[in-house]
């Protein structure tokens, strides 16, 4: 069966900021935010309509400045949260804030791309997650599946816990982290764990990967050395709460089991420069996206270190119930890990790539010269893994 | 009578004719009538017995003249006249005998006559004789029965003497030390002895005996036991005791035990401080021979004795054999284990001749029990040994030479790391030749030593082992292949560990094993391989890993040693770029005036890198450059020049057309891999390592912001690394292109675009 063409969509920008919106669970949609110095920047707000396999984009302002990082809030679809750096008396600062959009967006979506270029609604700032006193604002991180009221941002070597007060309006440091010792201290990522109760951080600085418990606002484990350079990115696997998985400049991808963190429990390199992305598919967590500066992006099945190392367990009945696909069942082999699809749309290199929230087998990726791909898992992997 | 002899027909008529005949002789018939049955009835025949004269006549005178009648008349006449007087001779002849005959007769009659009185006379004799003697035996009949009693009772006192005397004699022997003799006498008189031991006083005797004998017998087994004798007296000293009745087994038993004693006590005390040839010489000669000599006389006493008497019944051969054995074997056990530990203990790998000779001796040495005793497993376990020892020393050697390649590797290292005097140090290539020299004459030594093992000259060279599995398993594939593997593991381990760690490993050693795994690829393994094969003439009974698998794994080596040597260099020189970058505030910089020192660096960095590599691996294709042939002694100057024709690109008059150039381009330039593999050549290496130095200054450059200056100092400095960079690589657009990203990428996060004049650049890079 063939597999439907990889949906592309060009933004005027550069850009490198991208998240699904967490929130919306019906429509397959994605935040873009645009780098430009010299240009208003944007959001871009693309709504893929898997039926007809077209793009609707709608696009919000936002001048505050360029978009580092763009996060979307788990419980208001309307929310989301940016970094952006800001340059004052001829210093750049990356600050963040939370945003809601406006409520007519939606009905600015049907209109030309042109008009809306033309014309563009303005996000709503709903309040600073000021950051002055700590410099430069790396990520923040909503609470998974929280009631968005939590937050965290890393900033430089400093992380903070905010509690969003008054409809997000209000943000107050709840408590704080200080990273303290020798060496280059400044967080470059992090992720909330969505296991033990939401209580878990983990953080990317250098070479190392630290857990934090937030309760203690205390660490619990570091990786050290757990990439040869810098540690790019980090996802935990939704499934499995011990299990973690990073990226970095030495071109791997490396999965973690953090109650054993002298080896890791796999290490893939197929990427030919530094990866600056990895993403669990929400629900099957053998799925694994990675976006690499080589412009690729690759998905990887990872069936020995997920929840589902012998693949999905079929009744009887079930099997029964279509013949067909029994047989074809049938001839197929376990699944081994394996790249599944090597993605090679992309130009220019590739700083993020996203799982959709509503569709479990389709992703975006974004690459710097502001190319968006939305792509899906084949099919033939999509039925084997579901059957 | 002429006619009567003429020969008959048949018998029947010849008989009728001599009865006939006897007729006529006597006178029955003058004429006789000797005719045949034909003319027998004739009766003018006138010798047949039908004979009528008258016919005769009548047909004479019938038939005859007168003269003829005359003349038969008168023939007739002559004929009967001769025919009487015959008859007459006869007839008195046979008188006298007759006469004769009857004077014998009366002759005869007188002597018997004589005899018979004489014979009468004789028997009269006899029978008085046979009365004589019958009466002189009657008399003489009681003495002769007194006299042989007599003479047993003589006997018997004699007999008893003995036996009387026997326990004094014993006595006297004891004292004598005459052990045959007492043992022999005591050996006579003990069945008596025995059988008469009812009777008090024989039993006194035979309770005497026993108490001497006992005496004789500790005695003997004191002498057995004190050992010191000399083997003839041990053997006539186990002889005796046998004779005594003492248990074999016990002997045997005592025997192996003494002997045990006598044997291991000199030897079997561990000794530290000799060498091995030593330990194994003192070994062979205290221990092996005198088990030999104890194995001998053993035998000379046990085993080939010839048996006699009851001692055969005992089938004392097939115990003591059976005693033997395990005497033998328990300590040889323990000698082996002895020399076992002592071989463990010979590590050090120096002279391995020493080895080999004290093995060959103890080897050697040992074939003597296999001779003196056939059945023995002792020689097959002292082979054993030997070949664990053999295998032994194949792990010793492979680990030092392992070491060996540790310690080369180190001094290497050493080498490398040592202030870089420029004469003193050695080069690259001078490392390289020395130390594969170093490993292939270590290598070389040790298949020598290990040689010794298969010497013609060594008794254990010509075993099934030495000869097969010796050669093909442990030499070639123990060794020599185990080594090379070894060398291409470590050197894999080189770019796993140093890659996490952060480069442990000093670059330079990774290229040079590069090379070396390159050379073990081209040549090296294929030498070494055919020389072990030649010098171990080995045969291949079991598969053996083909030369064409270890080049390969060499190479793989080889290739990932120097993939490894590039991202090392590269992440140095990434370091320094990202550093430069991320450090400086590219806001509010000044304008810039030099080049930044970083770049110089940079380009020093890789110039280096360029000679080291170049030192060792071959210079490679490079696309067809625009440049001409002597793109090595370029100046700066005309490099310069040639740099104005790919100038364009790099003063973008707005962001926004950059972007497009760049993007344009893109679309038509291949996609490039940064950390790609890299051929064996100076070239490919050294584009992997600028590929990945420019690539991490893009995406530095991506992350930054940049004031006007900032960006017009990235123009200078990419300018500046444009002029010198292309010359390393295989294809200068590649540099063009990475370039044009990173002045690209800055002129768009830059706050206030306002690239500085090309010829502005340019001098500020030729003033350096």
């Amino acid at each position: 069966m063939e597999d439907d063409a990889p949906v592309i969509y060009g933004l005027e920008f550069q850009a490198r900021a991208l998240t699904a919106q967490t929130a919306e669970t019906d429509a397959i949609r994605f935040l873009v935010g645009t780098q430009s110095l010299k240009f208003d920047n944007q959001i871009h707000i693309i709504d893929f309509d898997d039926e007809n396999n077209v793009i609707n984009k709608s696009v919000l302002l936002h001048d505050a400045g360029e978009i580092w990082h763009i996060s979307g809030s788990p419980a208001d679809k309307a929310v989301l949260t940016t970094c952006y750096s800001k340059t004052s008396e001829s210093r750049v600062l990356t600050c963040a804030a939370v945003w809601r959009m406006p409520p007519e967006w939606e009905s600015g979506s049907h209109e030309s791309p042109d008009d809306s270029s033309n014309n563009p609604q303005t996000l709503e700032l709903l309040c600073h997650l000021d950051n002055t006193a700590h410099g430069s604002v790396a990520c923040v991180l909503w609470e998974p599946m929280g009631d968005g009221k939590r937050v965290i941002s890393l900033a430089e070597n400093h992380m903070l816990l905010w509690d969003l007060q008054e409809s997000s309006t209000k943000a107050t440091i709840s408590s704080s982290a200080t990273l303290e010792g020798k060496g280059q201290l400044k967080f470059t990522a992090g992720k909330w764990s969505p296991h033990h109760n939401n209580t878990q951080l983990a953080t990317a600085n250098d070479t190392a990967i630290r857990g934090w418990d937030l309760r203690s606002m205390s660490q619990i484990y570091c990786i050290e050395n757990a990439h040869g350079q810098l540690v790019r990115d980090l996802d935990f696997n939704p499934n499995k709460q011990y299990y973690l998985a990073s990226c970095g400049d030495d071109c791997k991808v490396k999965f973690w089991d953090v109650r054993h963190i002298n080896e890791p429990v796999k290490c893939l390199e197929e990427h030919s420069h530094w990866v600056w992305s990895v993403r669990y598919n929400h629900s099957h967590d053998q799925l694994l996206l990675t976006g690499s500066s080589d412009s690729r992006v690759i998905l990887s099945n990872m069936v020995s270190i997920s929840s589902e190392p012998f693949g999905h367990l079929v009744d009887d009945d079930e099997l029964s119930d279509n013949e067909e696909s029994q047989q074809e069942d049938k001839g197929k082999e376990p699944l081994q890990d394996s790249i599944i699809a090597t993605y090679e749309e992309h130009e220019d290199s590739v700083y993020a790539v996203e799982w959709s929230a509503a569709d479990p087998w389709l992703f975006a990726s974004l690459s710097y010269d502001g190319r968006l791909v939305i792509n899906r898992v084949p099919r033939a992997l999509k039925y084997r893994i579901l059957l | 009578m002429s006619s009567a002899t003429t020969p008959p027909d048949s018998d029947p008529s010849q008989r009728r004719r001599v009865h006939s005949m006897l007729k006529h002789y006597y006178g029955l018939n003058e004429e006789g009538k000797v005719t045949e049955q034909a003319e027998s009835l004739d009766p003018c025949d006138i010798n047949g017995p039908h004979f009528d004269p008258e016919v005769y006549l009548n047909k004479l005178r019938m038939e005859c003249s007168l003269g003829e009648l005359m003349d038969h008349e008168s023939c007739m006449v002559k004929q009967i006249r001769s025919l009487d007087s015959d008859m007459q001779t006869l007839v008195y002849e046979n008188y006298n005998k007759f006469i004769s005959a009857t004077d014998t007769i009366r002759k005869m009659k007188n002597d018997f006559k004589k005899m018979e009185d004489e014979m009468d006379c004789l028997s009269a004799n006899m029978a008085a004789i046979t009365e004589f003697s019958a009466h002189i035996s009657g008399t003489l009949q009681d003495q002769h029965a007194q006299i042989t009693k007599l003479s047993g009772v003589h006997t018997l006192l004699r007999k008893l003497q003995f036996l009387f005397e026997l326990p004094a004699r014993l006595n006297k022997c004891l004292e004598l030390q005459a052990y045959a003799q007492a043992v022999s006498a005591h050996r006579r008189a003990r069945c008596v002895l025995q059988q008469y031991s009812h009777m008090p006083s024989f039993r006194g005797i035979q309770d005497d005996c026993h108490v001497i004998m006992e005496q004789l017998a500790q005695q003997l087994r004191q002498k057995f036991r004190d050992g010191g004798s000399s083997a003839k007296d041990l053997s006539e000293c186990v002889e005796l005791l046998l004779q005594l009745d003492e248990p074999a087994e016990e002997l045997c038993d005592k025997f192996l035990s003494h002997a045990h004693s006598s044997t291991t006590n000199p030897f079997l005390s561990p000794t530290a401080g000799t060498d091995i040839l030593e330990f194994i010489d003192r070994g062979c000669n205290e221990f092996v021979s005198s088990l030999c000599l104890v194995i001998a006389s053993y035998q000379e006493l046990f085993i080939n004795r010839p048996q006699e008497g009851e001692l055969a019944s005992k089938n004392i051969p097939e115990m003591a054999n059976g005693k033997l054995h395990v005497f033998v074997d328990t300590l040889a056990a323990r000698y082996f284990s002895l020399v076992e530990r002592r071989i463990q203990e010979e590590k050090g790998v120096s002279d391995n001749s020493l080895l080999v000779r004290a093995l060959d001796r103890f080897h050697r040495r040992l074939q003597a029990i296999s001779k003196l005793l056939p059945g023995s497993a002792v020689p097959s376990q002292g082979t054993e040994i030997v070949v664990r020892a053999a295998r032994e020393r194949i792990k010793q050697y492979l680990s030092a030479l392992q070491t060996f390649y540790h310690d080369s590797l180190t001094d290497v290292r050493q080498a490398l790391a040592a202030p870089r005097h420029k004469d003193a140090t050695p080069s690259l290539p001078e490392l390289l030749t020395s130390l594969s020299n170093f490993i292939l004459n270590q290598l070389k030594s040790v298949l020598a030593s290990v040689h010794l093992f298969t010497a013609k000259d060594i008794t254990f060279s010509n075993k099934p082992y030495f000869k097969g599995e010796f050669c093909s398993q442990g030499v070639r594939e123990g060794l020599v292949v185990s080594f090379i593997k070894f060398i291409c593991q470590s050197s894999r381990q080189y770019c796993e560990s140093a890659g996490d760690r952060g480069g442990s490993t000093p670059p330079a050693l990774l290229l040079l094993l590069s090379r070396l795994c390159l050379d073990y690829e081209t040549s090296t393994i294929s030498y070494i391989l055919t020389l072990t094969d030649e010098q171990f003439l080995v045969q291949h009974h079991t598969p053996v890993t083909p030369v064409t698998a270890l080049c390969a794994e060499a190479r793989e080596a080889a290739q990932k040693l120097l993939n490894h040597y590039v991202k090392v260099q590269g992440l140095i020189i990434s370091q320094m770029l990202r550093k430069s970058v991320e450090t400086r505030d590219w806001v509010n910089t000044i304008e810039p005036r030099n080049v930044r020192a970083v770049m110089k660096r940079v380009v020093e960095d890789t110039t280096s890198i360029d000679v080291q590599v170049g030192l060792l691996y071959e210079e490679g294709v490079r696309k067809a450059h625009s440049s001409d042939s002597s793109k090595r002694t370029f100046s700066v100057y005309s490099s310069s020049r040639q740099q104005i024709r790919y100038a364009p690109s790099y003063t973008p008059s707005a962001p926004m057309d950059t972007n497009l150039l760049s993007n344009i381009h893109k679309l038509f330039s291949e996609r490039i891999d940064i950390f790609s593999p890299v051929e064996f050549n100076k070239v490919s290496v050294l584009t992997g390592i600028i590929k990945i130095s420019l690539k991490t200054f893009l995406e530095c450059v991506r992350l930054r912001t940049f004031g006007r200056y900032g960006l017009q100092q990235i123009q200078v400095d990419c300018h500046y690394l444009q002029m010198y960079l292309w010359r390393f690589v295989s294809d200068e657009n590649l540099v063009h292109f990475l370039l044009d990203e990173i002045v690209g990428s800055a002129a768009h996060r830059c706050l206030d675009p306002s690239p500085m004049e090309q010829s502005v650049i340019e001098v500020i890079c030729e003033r350096g």
